[in-house]
């Protein structure tokens, strides 16, 4: 089973030293993948989903440090590897597509020489034969006539192209593990189909595990095997799909779940959540949802442990003690 | 391509017209030439009105205006009313050092202030950025005459390592040049900076990480390329302004160029010399501006299509 687990994350902190103090965007969150699953983090902006993807890149931006905590990618810890060690790991090993895959491709640069520049990381090979291999990634990811799009520029393309290129750019290496960062925000209704669906073909023929960072639950009910809600830095509540569908624990992710709209019934208006999420610098003592909380009592002053209410199933909440 | 260019000529065109006519308006209502050229005490009327027959001021306006023009399509722009030379001839030998003092200046600038700007981004806020930063202000702040002062008085008089007037010898081009350069280069260090910062944060620049390329690449090719497009445009502009003669360093320097000629040209009411030296410095503002919208349909390739 452990030879199976590409990627565990142990108490990941990564914090951001502001001058107006430290913002724990990510405080202690912990989770494994599968080789070949599809894990959904989910939560709402600032609640540390995108935090945790730049951790597990070593990609950190400024003022933010990983102070605690270990990644293990196959058994190795990457916040002991070098900067170069990481650049090694980074599109070889893991790779991620951004939010705006649009804007992810160098306007001044043929979609055919930002291709083959990544191919030439993995191969030795002359230039001929990596063209060829990027007209074939591009084939793979169903570009018609692929020959012919390796001279183009990134604007002579439409968006849905342009998406397959990032997609076949992050593939280009065959990474074992893939995060897709808000794979669908930026993205008008058919094309965010088109590109899930893109997704689920790239991990099809690659086998990688992927990493969906999303704030919708119609995604992650399509495209995942286990989900993570977090909230304020924090995982608060982690199962296979199915069963966070059918029994959530936590409070936050029932109430997310009653805002993702229901085609079925006829409603008016959508339940939505009161009050907004904490400010990360000045987080309440315990609960971090029990400001907004329908069933907060006496109990949620402290933080709550992580509780097993069943297998593969945790949740911090107080109420599942 | 083609189209664009021969759109862009038709409008220097337009505009050299344009250019002509102002100038030809301007120097008809500085004051009359034929008043300076006569001496004070021996000027009857007859001798006035001999002068201006013979420097075609009698002529009307319009008149006096489609000759100046026939003669400027063929380069011809008549004779200096000082010494009779043939205004082209002046032009011709002023131009080289002009050309010279502004290329150099325009090279010091771009091969300092680039990889400056450049650093300045990527070593961010630090000791080198702040020193750099101290330069770029400077060199935008102080104006060039006395920069060209101090720096004449440093190297040339108190250090003697320099010289500081004439065009003997390449050791000539140093002072002029840099001090021509500065105020470019501290632009050229700014902007580079500021469009390097913007692209070093901009989506392609983070996936060029994320698929591992190595700094140098993603800094080298991804980045620059980038941020030189607005570089290129500052550039272009600088140098069509030097190409215009720096009245000011010429002056200094004791440099025979176009600005000097011009400045001369106008003390003395010379307007043949004036005309010509404004048309030219015309004509190379328009050819660079042309020069560098082609370049940057190559730098660019949204343009090109």
């Amino acid at each position: 089973m452990t030879n199976d687990v590409i990627l565990r994350v142990e108490d990941l902190q990564t914090h951001f030293f502001t001058r107006t103090g430290v913002v724990k965007a990510v405080d202690g969150i912990s989770f494994e993948l599968g080789r070949g699953e599809t894990l959904g983090i989910v939560g709402e902006s600032g609640s540390g989903k995108s935090m945790t993807a730049w951790s597990i890149l070593g990609m950190v931006p400024h003022p933010g440090r990983i102070v605690g905590g270990t990644i293990d990618y196959l058994g190795e810890n990457l916040l002991e590897k070098s900067r170069g060690e990481m650049r090694e790991i980074r599109g070889s090993g893991i790779c991620m597509v951004m939010q705006d895959p649009l804007t992810s491709l160098n306007p001044v640069f043929t979609v055919g020489d930002q291709l083959v520049e990544t191919l030439k990381l993995e191969y030795e090979e002359p230039k001929r034969s990596l063209r060829r291999r990027a007209a074939e990634l591009l084939a793979n990811v169903r570009i018609p006539a692929p020959e012919d799009r390796l001279t183009n520029f990134p604007h002579q393309m439409s968006g849905g192209m342009r998406q397959r290129v990032v997609g076949a750019i992050s593939i280009a290496r065959a990474p074992n593990l893939l995060i897709a960062d808000e794979p669908t925000t930026s993205l008008d209704a058919t094309i965010q189909l088109q590109y899930l669906r893109l997704l689920k073909d790239i991990q099809e023929q690659t086998g990688a595990a992927i990493i969906f960072i999303t704030h919708d639950f119609g995604i992650v009910a399509r495209m995942c095997d286990r989900v993570a809600v977090m909230y304020a830095g924090r995982i608060v509540e982690q199962s296979d799909v199915e069963d966070m569908f059918d029994h959530p624990a936590h409070p936050y992710t029932e109430a997310l779940l009653q805002s993702v709209p229901d085609l079925d019934t006829d409603v008016d208006t959508l339940p939505s959540i009161e009050g907004q999420p904490p400010s990360l610098d000045a987080l309440p003592a315990g609960c971090s949802f029990a400001p907004r909380c329908p069933h907060a009592w006496e109990r949620c002053q402290e933080y709550p442990d992580e509780f097993t209410v069943a297998p593969r199933h945790t949740s911090r909440c107080w109420r599942s003690e | 391509m083609w189209q664009f260019i021969g759109i862009r000529v038709l409008q220097g065109i337009f505009t050299l017209l344009v250019i002509s006519l102002l100038v030809f308006l301007a120097t008809r209502l500085t004051g009359d030439p034929a008043l300076v050229l006569l001496p004070p005490e021996a000027s009857s009327k007859a001798d006035y009105e001999r002068v201006r027959k013979q420097l075609g001021l009698d002529k009307s306006l319009p008149e006096q205006y489609i000759i100046f023009l026939r003669g400027a399509v063929k380069g011809d722009f008549g004779l200096s009313i000082r010494d009779r030379r043939p205004t082209r001839d002046l032009l011709l030998e002023r131009l080289p050092a002009t050309l010279q003092l502004a290329l150099a200046g325009m090279a010091l600038a771009v091969v300092i202030g680039v990889p400056l700007g450049i650093l300045s981004a990527v070593k961010r806020d630090s000791i080198f950025d702040k020193g750099g930063k101290l330069f770029a202000v400077l060199g935008m702040a102080a104006p060039q005459f006395w920069v060209a002062i101090m720096l004449i008085l440093l190297f040339g008089a108190i250090l003697k390592l320099l010289p500081t007037y004439g065009r003997e010898g390449p050791e000539n081009f140093i002072l002029p040049s840099f001090v021509l350069a500065w105020s470019i280069m501290a632009g050229i260090m700014r902007l580079g900076r500021s469009s390097m910062l913007e692209v070093l944060d901009s989506d392609y620049v983070r996936f060029a990480r994320i698929k591992g390329l190595k700094d140098g690449m993603v800094v080298w090719k991804h980045a620059l390329r980038n941020a030189l497009i607005p570089i290129l445009t500052f550039s272009g502009i600088s140098l069509a302004g030097l190409l215009n003669g720096a009245i000011v360093v010429e002056q200094v320097f004791a440099w025979p160029g176009l600005g000097r000629l011009m400045l001369d040209g106008v003390l003395q009411r010379n307007f043949p010399v004036v005309q010509a030296a404004v048309m030219a410095s015309a004509f190379f503002y328009i050819l660079t501006a042309l020069i560098v919208d082609i370049l940057y349909v190559y730098a660019d390739p949204r343009i090109r299509h």
